[in-house]
């Protein structure tokens, strides 16, 4: 096969016509509005992709083997809850898009995942800060969706959770083990925490889309899984002996497709081959 | 619409007695639990993965693709179900002990869900001890831990409940 440059594809055009005027970040939804159970699944999905993209950059580099198999079995397991929802949303849209084409053929803006997500790495704490929050509050929001109305997410949902339990564990550990270690671990623990609390509360937001699926009972409502996401924050933190950090300004935009500058870049990497060379199979 | 009969099905889980895991090949899908039944109509194998991203799931399923063709059952089709999840108490007791020969440490049976950490002591199967300990809660696959005997100094894979 021959290599091509990579070629604007179809939905690239369409995408670029309904952008607003220059195409300005900020200007309001780049998207037009698609219909809510879509949207939702490609937020789920996305958070899943994104994370799982994330972990496997650390695959061979961390600070040990066995949290090296950890990371990287994490961003497995992230990677195929991806697959489920991404091919679900596809099925629910009808254009003819499954999950590899949701994943590997859309651009930034049509991203729907939270901010926490897309986050560079940083050091070893910091991916670890990230994954405990990540981890928790997904923990949650899986047990609620094993019970939606929606069978296909509800057995998603039941299956992945047994598979978060691990990463919220795991993760729980790493805090404790840091958090309560040398004086280094203890800081860079402090540090990534306190770096990763101001994309906590978009994991909570509900929105319009959300709403209408929650009365619905096919989405399960982030909000009431705050209280049982700090209380777990806390005992963790005591057993680490760290202080629940500064609350700085919460970020957001995730969701509608306002990201950092991060996504892009880590989209460079993963979208690369296929949009290269559009017809490869293992 | 075509429909098999219990022989028929029979004939087809005999079939399948003899895939084996691509991961695992000392144990076959059967052994595993991985394969929940036949339907009788549409007829189709309906499988279920272990894990959510078992890379081995595909290979699995080109597995028993093959199998059923190779035994003229080319027009049973093979589908994926993801419930009920997937449970290590679905593991049958020969795929246990074919677990234990081939030097991995099967799951306790029947307590998968009260111990997801897998913490409780495991009897080596290189030596029998049971002064074993964890090293790693993520091992080699997404199915399996990584333990170390104390008394043999022997590393061994553990099956994690599940």
């Amino acid at each position: 096969m021959a290599p091509s440059l990579p070629t604007v594809q179809p939905d690239d055009v369409t995408m670029a016509e309904k952008a607003p005027h220059g195409g300005s970040f900020d200007a309001g939804n780049a998207i037009a509005p698609q219909p809510a159970l879509f949207d939702y699944l490609l937020r789920l999905g996305d958070d899943s992709l994104i994370l799982g993209q994330r972990l496997t950059e650390w695959c061979g580099h961390a600070p040990a083997l066995e949290i090296d198999l950890s990371l990287a079995n994490i961003g497995l397991d992230l990677i195929g809850q991806a697959t489920l929802f991404l091919n679900l949303a596809g099925e629910i849209e009808d254009q003819r898009r499954d999950g590899d084409k949701l994943a590997f053929h859309r651009d930034v803006l049509a991203f729907r995942n939270c901010l926490l997500v897309e986050q560079p790495n940083g050091d070893f704490a910091q991916t670890i800060a990230r994954q405990f929050l990540f981890s928790t509050v997904q923990l949650g929001l899986f047990e609620g969706l094993a019970r939606s109305s929606e069978p296909r997410i509800a057995e998603i949902a039941a299956k992945a959770v047994k598979e978060v339990r691990y990463h919220a564990d795991l993760s729980a550990d790493w805090v404790i083990r840091l958090g309560d270690g040398t004086e280094e671990s203890c800081r860079r623990m402090t540090e990534g925490l306190d770096w990763f609390w101001r994309f906590v509360d978009e994991m909570f937001d509900v929105d319009d889309v959300e709403r209408s699926l929650i009365e619905a009972g096919i989405a399960c409502d982030r909000g009431s899984l705050r209280v049982a996401f700090d209380a777990r924050v806390q005992q963790v933190l005591r057993d680490a002996s760290l202080s629940l950090p500064e609350y700085p300004r919460a970020v957001r935009g995730g969701r509608v497709g306002h990201h950092s500058e991060h996504l892009g870049h880590l989209l460079a990497t993963m979208q690369f081959l296929p949009r290269t060379y559009p017809d490869a199979v293992w | 619409m075509q429909v098999i009969d219990a022989a028929t099905t029979a004939r087809i889980m005999a079939v399948l007695d003899d895939v084996p895991d691509p991961e695992i090949p000392a144990v076959t899908v059967t052994d595993l639990g991985i394969v929940r039944g036949v339907r009788a109509a549409p007829p189709a194998v309906l499988v279920t993965p272990t894990y959510t991203g078992c890379p081995a799931t595909l290979v699995i399923e080109a597995s028993i693709r093959a199998a059923l063709d190779r035994a003229g059952f080319k027009n049973i089709e093979v589908e994926t179900v993801l419930s009920p999840p997937w449970s290590t108490d679905w593991i049958s007791d020969r795929g246990r002990e074919r677990l234990e020969r081939y030097g991995i440490a099967p799951p306790p049976k029947g307590i998968a869900a009260r111990h997801l950490r897998g913490d409780e002591p495991v009897a080596c199967p290189q030596c029998g001890s049971s002064e074993t300990k964890e090293v790693s809660r993520f091992g080699s696959t997404p199915c399996k831990a990584l333990w170390r005997c104390l008394d043999c100094l022997e590393p061994f894979d553990r099956f994690k409940c599940h």
